[in-house]
């Protein structure tokens, strides 16, 4: 099971460094919008640093959204996706295996390129440091649970803007934590470990069930 | 059923009574409109597993006609939520935990009713949005309280806790009559609802053909 796993991931790793323009449209789309904030708002230091940790968020899920439209589709077409429901391990472990190579390939640039961020707004390190732990938890909650969306509007009319539609509201407990170990991090005592904590217990949450009804959309979809 | 709903539906107004302040009526509209919202969701969720587990097409229709109806009855309460925010606090809106669960109840209820018309083939487009529903259910207690308490150490809920047993009674059973007219006026609708969707998917079986409406409707032209 592990060796379908591990051999899923390369593939998809591989696949994705083939085509490096992909992976870096992410990245750069949210460097970009992370930037246009201070260009629209004003350079002030103290409305920057409070709109820092809404803004990271915001971004982080619609660069994690834009990239769930093509997770399973380039498999959907050419027919691969339905040969590999075929095979005998379980289709959890397909899922799992794809969502975690989406998330090496869109969540993990993101966590690494957030203290650049934090430098553009001028956060304290400590707000660094948390904004960097938030996202590790958070975005491969956003990748299992945008793959529930992505399978179920495979192969739709108009697939993108709906995703979009089924997806955003689900990502709201995730926005709201995430910004909020931010935000705690910078104000003096709060606690930060109970917003990292329950982001911990979303994730198992994620990881438990999330593929499962991932599977039943993608058998539904190549019915 | 249907004459039943129609019964409750037109003795929902006379039930609207209440010698409170003015502003006060709109709790008879707006608390069990946010009632029926929730249920209904829930309503959609159960049709959903029971299609899912027995593949019966019947539950998927359920479902499916029960969206729109829960759809406007979040709006309802979210906008008479907004009528009461502007007299009692001063504000269309307020971030106010209840609203932000409302409303995003709202975009899922969006999401599914979008879902459904999206997908062509019936079958794919009835599973699929059943999935979307039951993963919905998921959320929704955890959108709730995510937005009731985003931090551990100050949950404030502002009408919360509108105790019970501090309304008056004839408040109160005026509410429940309303819920009541709300839940009849749904089951209404939804068998409508439904009765139209198994016309139109079941339009080329013979029964359809025959019954005395279609017929008429079809000597007529």
């Amino acid at each position: 099971m592990f060796s379908s796993l591990k051999m899923i991931v390369l593939r998809d790793l591989m696949l994705a460094m083939r085509r490096k323009t992909e992976v870096l449209t992410t990245l750069f789309f949210f460097i970009i919008v992370i930037s246009l904030f201070p260009l629209g708002i004003g350079s002030d230091k103290q409305i920057l640093i409070k709109i820092a940790p809404g803004v990271v968020w915001v971004a982080a899920l619609l660069a994690s959204m834009l990239a769930l439209e093509r997770l399973f589709a380039a498999d959907y077409d050419d027919g691969t996706l339905e040969q590999m429901l075929l095979i005998p391990q379980p289709v959890f472990v397909l899922v799992l295996g794809k969502v975690l190579a989406h998330w090496f390939l869109t969540g993990l640039p993101l966590v690494l390129v957030t203290p650049l961020v934090g430098l553009q707004y001028q956060l304290p390190d400590v707000a660094i440091y948390s904004m960097m732990q938030s996202l590790l938890l958070g975005t491969p909650i956003l990748s299992l649970i945008g793959a529930i969306g992505a399978a179920l509007t495979l192969g739709v009319r108009g697939g993108g803007i709906l995703l979009s539609l089924l997806i955003l509201p689900l990502y709201i407990p995730v926005l709201i934590y995430g910004s909020g170990a931010i935000e705690a991090s910078m104000m003096a005592g709060a606690p930060v470990q109970s917003y990292l904590m329950l982001m911990a217990a979303f994730a198992i949450i994620a990881i438990i069930f999330a593929p499962w009804a991932t599977a039943a959309a993608l058998k539904i979809a190549v019915e | 059923m249907t004459i039943g709903g129609l019964y409750w539906g037109f003795f929902e107004t006379p039930d609207v009574l209440s010698d409170q302040k003015q502003y006060y009526r709109i709790i008879f509209i707006h608390v069990p409109a946010a009632w029926m919202s929730m249920w209904l969701y829930i309503v959609i969720a159960g049709w959903s597993l029971v299609g899912l587990i027995m593949n019966t097409r019947l539950s998927y229709m359920m479902a499916a006609a029960t969206a729109p109806t829960g759809a406007v009855f979040t709006f309802i309460a979210l906008w008479t939520g907004a009528f009461w925010g502007k007299t009692s606090w001063g504000t269309w809106w307020d971030w106010d935990p209840r609203m932000t669960s409302e409303l995003i109840l709202l975009f899922i209820y969006i999401g599914y009713m979008a879902l459904q018309a999206a997908i062509d083939d019936t079958r794919r487009a009835d599973k699929a949005s059943a999935i979307l529903a039951l993963v919905g259910v998921f959320m929704i207690p955890l959108i709730y309280w995510s937005v009731n308490c985003p931090d551990p150490n100050q949950c404030t809920a502002l009408h919360q806790r509108s105790s019970m047993e501090s309304i008056e009674p004839n408040i109160l059973w005026s509410m429940l009559v309303m819920t009541l007219a709300f839940w009849s006026y749904s089951f209404y609708v939804i068998f409508k609802r439904v009765r139209n969707t198994i016309l139109e998917r079941e339009k080329h079986a013979d029964w359809v053909n025959e019954l005395p409406e279609i017929r008429s409707n079809a000597s007529g032209i």
